[in-house]
């Protein structure tokens, strides 16, 4: 912890933006701590997830890179559509092929996010230097876009996007962070989805075993807007991926999908806060998390309905497959409702494959590990389903299979 | 086809077959009847390689080979197809791939081209035509949201599709309309020929009207305790087991 704030101190009056809110942020930061790091008391967001390893880990950030970002890049199955790209934590216009905004020059640092109560938004906000700054304007369709981070030296990095979508606009934004090494990615994006627009917000989380990865979205859907987004974590020695969504305009729309694989020791989180602010909004939460080995899995995920909420429509679901006795997975769903007329469900459940349906798969002559990969897939696809573009659905499932593969060969 | 001798299986510490003998010969289907907790299941599962029973003694040849030492899935591709009393519900699997998965994992362990999604499909609709049923089936996940009659025709649905030289028929039977008896009777008819057997488990005698067997066998306390022609069948829809529970007692 000491560390990133004695940089912050070294590079205070070189970092662009608002320094005034760079030194409240590294004030806060200074008083929480990283969690599961200090001897506070951890708080309660952060009760499954302890970032203490992350702590006793010496980034060596401003070093040379150690790896090819270019040998990382294409190793990734990415799409036709333009791509923006950021190598530890700086943008590369050699490596891109989309024209963005970029935080370096037009450093703002939003209206929706809270570092005083996130201490991973106040290291953000402390020691951000670049990200993208992506905006559609109003009842134009952006297209597809993808947005990559790539760790190629074994420091920290702290992109910062902004995604602005003004009023009817359409964007399709396929987000990718990945890296080789030992090194901490820890992005942060402000989105803004304007009356009537559409998001859709794909996130691939394919960062080395030995990297960490802290992802927190602050999201705000302005009335018949939609915010459709899903999340994929499959890599990574830690991550979290940490989304609040407000639905402030009547009508708004807000999905938080989401689908955890991991195995070995890894440890992945999934974190959600959906506020329901305007009357007649709807959310839905499907998550499904597949561990193997002695992989642990968080998702805690909460709806909030706040007085003015009526006729809200919230949905939340967890499932988790357990492929090992060794495997864990933390599951806290939490309603806050102070609307009457509202409806919202949620559940969640913890199970190992069905020795019966293992049977009766191999008994029409699939072999057990035909038949186990058949019923992992199918259980994801509960998730994956919400993916309605088809390029980017097979992308993920590719990418899927290949997990699963990397799992047959290694035990 | 089909050689049992002297199997005695387990489930736990529980002795469930305590010393089965029967020959099923190629062209022939055997009807094998009983009060409940007689066996009947645990035979089937045994021969299909269910792992939660424990084969304590005896053997089993199909065709030859060892059956107990091969894999569920080895036993499949071998040609031996269980029908489930209780078929199973697998949410997300779509009904069409997992029969095409199936069969094509069969086929594969046999040395055989594959079958493309459109040469499937092309199978499939005829097989589904032929035993008239509904072709909705082939759409939906397997098994989730049927009904019993419907689980069954899927049942012999994928029977068709991959044409078992012994198929075993758990109670497939029970529960059926009319209707749904002829789709499974017909099922197994259109199979029949000198490279097929069948092993048909069941309760009642209505079937077997369909389906008219070879040879009816009664199976109680784990043994067969009676063989005969289909008379038998008839015999002991009219006078029931308690004749014969009691000569074998």
């Amino acid at each position: 912890m000491t560390a990133f704030l004695e940089r912050y101190r070294a590079l205070a009056g070189s970092l662009p933006g608002d320094s005034g809110l760079r030194a409240a942020a590294a004030a806060a930061f200074a008083g929480a701590g990283l969690p599961g790091a200090t001897r506070k008391r951890r708080s309660e967001a952060w009760k499954y997830t302890s970032l203490r390893a992350l702590a006793d880990t010496a980034f060596r950030t401003g070093t040379a890179p150690r790896h090819e970002a270019e040998t990382v890049l294409a190793g990734l199955a990415l799409g036709a559509a333009p791509r923006a790209v950021f190598v530890d934590g700086g943008f590369r216009g050699d490596l891109s092929s989309a024209t963005v905004g970029r935080f370096a020059e037009t450093p703002d640092f939003g209206v929706l996010t809270w570092p005083d109560r996130e201490p991973m938004v106040a290291l953000n906000t402390m020691l951000a230097v670049d990200g993208a700054v992506i905006e559609v304007p109003a009842g134009t369709d952006g297209g597809m876009l993808q947005l990559v981070h790539i760790a190629a030296s074994d420091g920290d990095f702290h992109p910062r996007h902004t995604i602005r979508l003004a009023d009817g606009a359409r964007l399709t934004l396929v987000e990718v962070s990945a890296g080789d090494g030992t090194y901490l990615t820890n992005t942060l994006a402000e989105i803004h989805v304007g009356a009537g627009a559409h998001l859709t917000h794909v996130r691939v989380q394919l960062e080395s075993l030995t990297g960490f990865h802290v992802s927190t979205a602050y999201a705000d859907v302005a009335a018949g807007g939609v915010y459709d987004s899903f999340t994929l974590n499959l890599g990574g020695a830690l991550s979290r991926t940490e989304v609040h969504a407000g639905l402030s305009g009547a009508g708004a729309v807000v999905h938080l999908n989401a689908a955890q694989v991991q195995a070995g020791r890894q440890h992945a989180d999934f974190t959600t806060v959906v506020s329901h602010v305007a009357p007649g909004c709807q959310s839905r939460q499907t998550v499904r998390t597949v561990l193997a080995g002695r992989a642990r899995g968080v998702f805690q995920g909460k709806i909030a309905v706040g007085r003015l909420a009526q006729q809200t429509d919230g949905y939340q679901m967890g499932k988790a497959l357990l492929l090992s006795p060794d495997a864990e997975i933390d599951t806290k769903p939490e309603l806050e409702i102070f609307a009457d007329d509202v409806k919202c469900s949620h559940g969640t459940t913890v199970g190992a494959l069905d020795p019966e349906q293992v049977f009766y798969l191999r008994s029409r002559g699939l072999s057990e590990a035909e038949a186990k990969a058949l019923l992992v897939r199918a259980f994801l696809a509960e998730a994956l389903d919400f993916v309605a573009d088809a390029e980017i659905r097979a992308a993920l499932d590719g990418v899927v299979a290949a997990w699963w593969e990397g799992q047959q060969a290694h035990g | 086809m089909l050689n049992i001798e002297g199997l005695t299986a387990s489930i736990g510490d529980k002795p469930i077959l305590k010393g089965i003998d029967l020959v099923v010969p190629a062209g022939e289907v055997h009807a094998v009847m009983g009060p409940n907790g007689s066996g009947k299941s645990t035979l089937g599962y045994v021969l299909s390689g269910r792992e939660d029973y424990t084969v304590t003694g005896g053997s089993v040849t199909f065709n030859g080979a060892d059956l107990l030492g091969m894999e569920p899935e080895a036993r499949a591709a071998a040609g031996v197809f269980l029908a489930f009393q209780a078929p199973v519900e697998l949410p997300g699997v779509n009904n069409a791939n997992f029969l095409r998965t199936a069969l094509n994992a069969q086929r594969r362990a046999r040395g055989e081209a594959e079958l493309d999604a459109v040469q499937f499909l092309k199978l499939a609709r005829q097989e589904i035509k032929r035993l008239g049923i509904q072709d909705d089936m082939l759409k939906r996940n397997v098994n989730v949201g049927f009904s019993g009659g419907e689980k069954k025709r899927n049942e012999v649905l994928q029977m068709s599709l991959l044409r078992p030289k012994l198929a075993i028929l758990d109670e497939t039977d029970s529960g059926l309309d009319i209707d749904a008896l002829r789709i499974v009777a017909d099922g197994v008819n259109a199979l029949r020929g000198p490279d097929f057997s069948a092993l048909v488990i069941t309760h009642h005698q209505r079937l077997l009207d369909h389906l008219v067997p070879t040879r009816v066998h009664v199976l109680a306390y784990g043994r067969i305790v009676r063989s005969g022609g289909p008379e038998l069948a008839r015999e002991l829809e009219k006078s029931g087991y308690a004749a014969i529970l009691q000569e074998a007692a």
